[in-house]
């Protein structure tokens, strides 16, 4: 088996309490991942799950270094990332990119969608014949070549995400941070989202962590799972066997508590066992 | 005279330009019982809400169609004594608790506020009936939630102190308005438990305003489900998932993800669905006179 895209050993990130923060002089730190160890396999998707306050989106933001760890280290394809300055960052930027939970706060409204495409392709050194690889970005996500000129307020919400998604996907990263990226959306187009996503990553082999609150959609989407709490994997597995022999309490209290749209007339009386 | 709690015929809304945003809406709510409004963004479902509450934004006029509260026609009744009906009869459980508490008070005087002021209850009582209802959601340590600031408590127990505060004054009818939405999934779990055995004690009448279809499942044992301000289908909860009628509803219900069948859920809806749907609601339009001209 190939070496995993990216290898994280005993990471810990710290960041400042702002809620102890004295009248005069610095916050304190509060640890929010408490030593994480964990491998993203290439070209596979893995879901990051847990409830809020769980660290998912801290960690999240470490694997693309938007935060830089207090202890452990990142490893991005060989290269330790851990804590390499921005300057040296930059060039591995292009194959770490993000797509974001609410497109419409991280796109911008002054911008049309041709220009927020092209914006990181510039970035990167790939300004040249940009018109041909904005088009070709929007036909990836399923977007008329009219958008090219419009504005985010002119589009639905789902469309919002597919530009979200081609931006992120332009560069043609190795990895990609999608965080909670369908949580706005209605079921719908939810649906639409993820199996654009899902066919995407399958055809540009893309390794992607998808972090999620869903463990049904995490089940339909991601081939391993890492399940969160309070900072500390609780458990990580293959999808399959997660769901089929979740090993942790808590695992299995988050499976149960999904609403599942059939009639159970047990689900809401109260459980035998408690929470762990 | 009726016997529903919530009895809605025929309701039309519209917008200043004339866009009718509820389109001849009939439902009932019957005593004791929990009537989901599921549909998508748009749908109207929160609107039919307000519209009862008559919190209505001004951009929206109700043209047509009578709603009735306990046999009362609301649209009948001089403003003031509708607001005094619909304050001693209906509650709110909202969607936001940190948005529907005063972030600047403490929990118990907003709580016992209500039972003050609109119904004239001597604060003893009102603190009395607050402790005992904290105590039907599970809340342990009321003396601490009763001088916590909104801010203090965590969402899950913030939800409590609503439901707490919306059964207080035990209403015949509760809207509740995407009341776990915000959530996180065990939470959601235990609030909706809260919700269901509170208002099977109390005999409350519950229009239950949701997007998610494993909720309406959970919750309900009566279902309409809308779009774009259409009631598409309305059915028994049993009745929808066992055999849902409506090429939406199949689509919905195809449409939300389940982890027992990740291959047969998350299936987009069809554009010849929607395409319908949309045939569908024009057709309403062009057969529908507004009201007065």
């Amino acid at each position: 088996m190939a070496k995993p895209l990216i290898s994280v050993r005993g990471l810990k990130v710290a960041l400042p309490d702002m809620t102890r923060k004295p009248l005069i002089g610095r916050a304190p730190l509060a640890e929010i991942l408490k030593g994480l160890d964990f491998d993203l396999p290439r070209g596979s998707v893995t879901g990051i799950v847990g409830e809020s306050g769980s660290g998912k989106s801290t960690l999240g933001r470490a694997l693309v270094r938007l935060l830089e760890p207090s202890a452990g280290s990142i490893t991005f394809d060989g290269c330790d990332i851990t804590h390499l300055p921005e300057a040296e960052l930059r060039p591995l930027r292009r194959n770490l990119q993000m797509i974001f939970q609410d497109p419409m706060s991280s796109l911008n409204p002054r911008r049309t969608i041709a220009s927020i495409i092209a914006a990181p392709l510039k970035q990167n050194g790939l300004g040249d014949r940009l018109k041909e690889r904005v088009a070709e970005a929007l036909q990836r996500v399923g977007l008329p070549q009219s958008f090219a000129s419009r504005y985010r307020h002119e589009l639905s919400g789902g469309q919002r995400q597919r530009v979200g998604i081609a931006r992120a996907l332009a560069l043609s990263p190795r990895f990609v941070l999608a965080d909670e990226i369908v949580s706005g959306l209605d079921v719908s187009t939810q649906a639409q989202i993820l199996t654009l996503l899902e066919k995407l990553a399958a055809e540009m082999g893309l390794t992607v962590a998808f972090i999620s609150h869903d463990l049904s959609v995490i089940r339909r989407l991601c081939q391993q799972v890492i399940v969160m709490r309070e900072g500390r994997i609780v458990e990580a597995s293959a999808t399959n066997a997660l769901f089929e022999n979740p090993q942790q309490a808590y695992t299995r209290d988050l499976i149960a508590a999904i609403p599942l749209p059939e009639i159970d007339a047990d689900w809401l009386q109260p459980a035998a066992r408690s929470t762990a | 005279m009726s016997a529903a709690c919530l009895d809605i015929r025929n309701l039309s809304a519209v917008l200043a330009n004339g866009q009718r945003v509820l389109r001849s809406v009939s439902l009932a709510v019957q005593p004791g019982e929990v009537r989901a409004l599921v549909g998508e963004s748009g749908a109207g479902k929160t609107m039919i809400g307000k519209a009862v509450l008559g919190v209505l934004p001004s951009s929206v006029h109700i043209v047509e169609g009578e709603m009735l509260l306990e046999g009362e026609d609301l649209g009948r009744l001089q403003p003031k004594a509708r607001r005094t009906l619909i304050g001693a009869r209906t509650a709110l459980i909202p969607q936001d608790p940190l948005t529907a508490l005063n972030p600047s008070r403490r929990i118990g005087p907003q709580m016992t506020d209500r039972l003050v002021r609109i119904l004239g209850w001597s604060g003893q009582r009102a603190d009395a009936r607050i402790r005992q209802l904290l105590d039907e959601v599970q809340i342990r340590d009321p003396d601490r939630v009763l001088r916590s600031y909104p801010h203090e408590l965590s969402g899950g127990m913030r939800q409590r102190v609503l439901i707490a505060a919306a059964f207080a004054a035990e209403p015949r009818l509760i809207v509740a308005d995407e009341p776990t939405t915000a959530l996180d999934v065990t939470v959601q779990k235990q609030i909706l438990r809260l919700i269901a055995q509170l208002q099977r004690e109390h005999g409350t009448a519950i229009l239950f305003v949701t997007h998610d279809l494993g909720v309406v499942a959970k919750i309900s044992q009566k279902v309409s489900v809308l779009y774009a301000g259409k009631v598409v289908e309305e059915a028994d909860t049993a009745a929808l998932f066992a055999a849902p009628q409506h090429a939406y509803t199949r689509a919905l219900i195809a449409a939300t993800p389940r982890y027992t069948d990740p291959l047969a859920s998350l299936k987009p809806v069809d554009e010849a669905v929607l395409a319908g749907l949309a045939a569908e609601i024009a057709a309403a339009e062009q057969a529908w006179r507004p009201p007065h001209g």
